[in-house]
C-alpha cells in the first residue's frame, strides 16, 4: 500500500468515523438533549467502559451464537445450493418452498423456537442459521446456473461424467458467488442472534440492551449499539479477507481487463 | 443427418463422408451455416444425432471419445487455473491418466508442450494475464496432451487478428509435423485450410454435403512463403469458387 492509497483505505475512514462522533457529541452538548433520549457519545464510552465486564461476557455468548449458526448456514447453504444447481427438476420443486419460508420474517419463528428449546443459545444459534442460509443456497445455485456451457463442453468433450463437471467447472466456477454470499449471510446471522436475544434469552447483547432499556439506562443500550456496529464490522472484514483469499482469480481478472 | 429436436430438428448433414488416414491433417471449409460445426461436434460426440448414424473408425458414435482432443473458437480456458493447470486437466479426466493423476508426475509433460508452441515462461500465468494468440496455443495444448487419436479444431484461430493466426499456423504446422498427429480442421479461412491441410473437404450449404475433396499438392515443410505463390492462390481460388456464388 502506497502513501495514496493508505490516505484512501485508512485515514479518510478513520476521520469520517471521529468526525461523525464529535458531531454527535457537540448536537447533544448544545442542545442539551436529555440522556434518557440520546446520551453523547462521552456518555456511551464511559458506559462502555463502565460495565465493561457484563458487556464483554454478554457480547462473546452474541459473537459464538452468530457463528454457530453462520457456519450451519454455510454448510446447509453450500449443500442445497449445489444439489438445487445440480438439477433443473429439484431447482424448480424447491424454489418456490425458499422463497416462501424466506418471506416469514424470522422474528415470529423464535417464540416457535423458544417453545422447543427453551431460553438459551440454542433458538439464537437456529434464528441466525434461518436467517442466513438463504442467500447462499441462492448464490450458488446461480452460480451453478450461469457457469458456461462452453467451459462445460470442454470437459463433456473428454468423456467427464456430470460429477467431474461439477467438480472440475461448476464447483470452481461458483466460488465467487458463495463468497460473495457469505459477506451478506454473516450480516444476517448477525441480526438474527441479536433479534433472537431481544425477544427472549438469558444471555446476549440483546438480552442486555433489553434489560437496560427496561432500567432507564440508556447509555448502556447505546454502548450496546455501539458494540454491535464494531462486532459487525469485524464479521464482515473477516469474511471479505476469506474471500479475498480464495477468490482472488475473478477479482484480479477484472481488475486487469 | 438431422440434428436437434421434433418440429425443430434441422436437417443439417447429408451423406457426410470423410475419410482421414493416421498422421493426416484435413480441413473442411464451407459457408456459414453448412454444417461444419454440427459435423464436428457430432464426431466428438458432443452431440448425438437425432436420426441418421454416425461412425468413427467403423464404430457408432454414441457418446464423446475417449480418443479426441478438442479446441473451440474461443480457448476456453478456466479462468481459476494457471495455463498449466489448464493443459493438465485432462490427464485428470481421461483414463489411464486418471487413475495415477498428479500435478508433480505430469506437470513436466504439459510445461514441455507448452514450450513447444513457445509458451516458455508463461505456465504460470492465469488466462486473463496471456494474449489472445498464447490463451489459443494453450488451448491446443489441453488439447493434445492426453495423445488424442485425432485432434479436432473447430475455428480455432477465428477470434484472432491476421498476423497471430499466420503465427498460429506456423505453430500448429510444427507441432503437427512433430507429433505426427491426425487433425480435422474445421475453418471458414481457405488460405488457413490450403497452407494447413493435406486434403481440403469443401462443403454446400445446409443440408451440409462434400462438394469437392481437393488434395493439397504442396509439398512439407511449408514455409509461410508459400502462400503468396502461384500453385497457392489456384488452389485457393478454386476452392473459392465451390463457395456460393457473390
Amino acid at each position: 500500500m502506497d502513501r495514496r492509497e493508505f490516505s484512501i483505505r485508512v485515514v479518510s475512514p478513520l476521520l469520517f468515523t471521529i468526525a461523525l462522533f464529535v458531531v454527535w457529541e457537540i448536537v447533544c452538548k448544545a442542545l442539551d438533549v436529555p440522556l434518557t433520549i440520546l446520551p453523547a457519545p462521552s456518555d456511551v464510552f464511559g458506559a462502555l467502559w463502565q460495565y465493561r465486564k457484563p458487556i464483554w461476557d454478554n457480547s462473546f455468548v452474541t459473537l459464538w451464537t452468530t457463528l454457530a449458526g453462520f457456519l450451519i448456514a454455510t454448510l446447509f447453504g453450500l449443500a442445497l445450493g449445489i444439489a438445487v444447481g445440480w438439477h433443473r427438476a429439484l431447482y424448480a420443486g424447491i424454489y418456490p418452498v425458499l422463497i416462501g419460508f424466506n418471506s416469514i420474517p424470522k422474528v415470529a419463528v423464535v417464540p416457535v423456537l423458544i417453545l422447543w428449546f427453551g431460553l438459551g443459545e440454542i433458538p439464537a444459534v437456529l434464528t441466525a442459521f434461518l436467517i442466513s442460509f438463504f442467500p447462499i443456497v441462492v448464490n450458488v445455485a446461480t452460480g451453478l446456473a450461469t457457469t458456461e456451457p462452453e467451459l462445460e463442453d470442454v470437459l463433456r468433450a473428454l468423456g467427464a461424467s456430470k460429477l467431474d463437471i461439477m467438480r472440475k467447472v461448476g464447483i470452481p466456477r461458483s466460488l465467487p458467488y458463495f463468497f460473495g454470499s457469505l459477506k451478506v449471510a454473516i450480516t444476517l446471522a448477525f441480526v438474527g442472534a441479536v433479534v433472537s436475544e431481544t425477544v427472549g434469552a438469558n444471555k446476549g447483547i440483546g438480552k442486555l440492551m433489553l434489560d437496560a432499556q427496561a432500567a432507564f439506562q440508556v447509555p448502556i443500550v447505546f454502548a450496546g449499539l455501539i458494540v454491535l456496529a464494531v462486532l459487525g464490522i469485524l464479521l464482515y472484514a473477516a469474511t471479505a479477507a476469506i474471500e479475498a483469499r480464495f477468490t482472488g482469480w475473478a477479482f484480479r481478472g477484472q481488475a486487469n481487463r | 443427418m438431422a440434428y436437434g429436436r421434433g418440429s425443430a430438428a434441422v436437417r443439417a448433414l447429408e451423406h457426410v463422408s470423410l475419410q482421414i488416414a493416421r498422421g493426416e491433417f484435413i480441413a473442411v471449409v464451407g459457408p456459414s451455416g453448412c454444417g461444419k460445426s454440427s459435423l464436428m461436434r457430432l464426431i466428438s460426440g458432443l452431440h448425438p444425432p437425432a436420426s441418421g448414424d454416425l461412425r468413427v473408425e467403423g464404430k457408432p458414435v454414441s457418446g464423446p471419445l475417449k480418443s479426441v482432443g478438442m479446441a473451440f473458437q474461443n480457448s476456453n480456458l478456466l479462468p481459476w487455473r494457471t495455463a498449466l493447470e489448464n493443459v493438465l486437466l485432462p490427464l485428470e479426466i481421461v483414463q489411464p491418466y486418471r487413475s495415477d493423476f498428479s500435478k508433480q508426475k505430469y506437470a513436466g509433460k504439459a510445461k514441455a508442450l507448452l514450450e513447444s508452441v513457445g509458451l516458455q515462461g508463461f505456465t504460470e500465468k492465469h488466462p486473463w494475464e496471456l494474449s489472445g494468440g498464447m490463451q489459443q496455443r494453450t488451448s491446443i495444448c489441453r488439447a493434445l496432451i492426453h495423445e488424442p487419436e485425432i485432434l479436432l479444431l473447430d475455428e480455432p484461430f477465428g477470434a484472432l487478428d491476421a498476423f497471430t493466426r499466420e503465427e498460429l499456423w506456423a505453430a500448429l504446422r510444427d507441432l503437427q509435423a512433430a507429433r505426427k498427429v491426425t487433425v480435422m480442421l474445421v475453418t471458414h479461412d481457405l488460405r488457413e485450410a490450403v497452407f494447413l491441410a493435406d486434403t481440403v473437404y469443401v462443403m454446400s450449404s445446409r443440408p451440409g454435403r462434400i462438394v469437392r475433396r481437393c488434395p493439397v499438392a504442396i509439398p512439407r515443410p511449408r514455409d509461410l512463403e508459400v502462400t503468396y505463390t502461384q500453385a497457392f492462390q489456384d488452389i485457393v481460388h478454386e476452392l473459392r469458387s465451390l463457395i456460393g456464388k457473390h
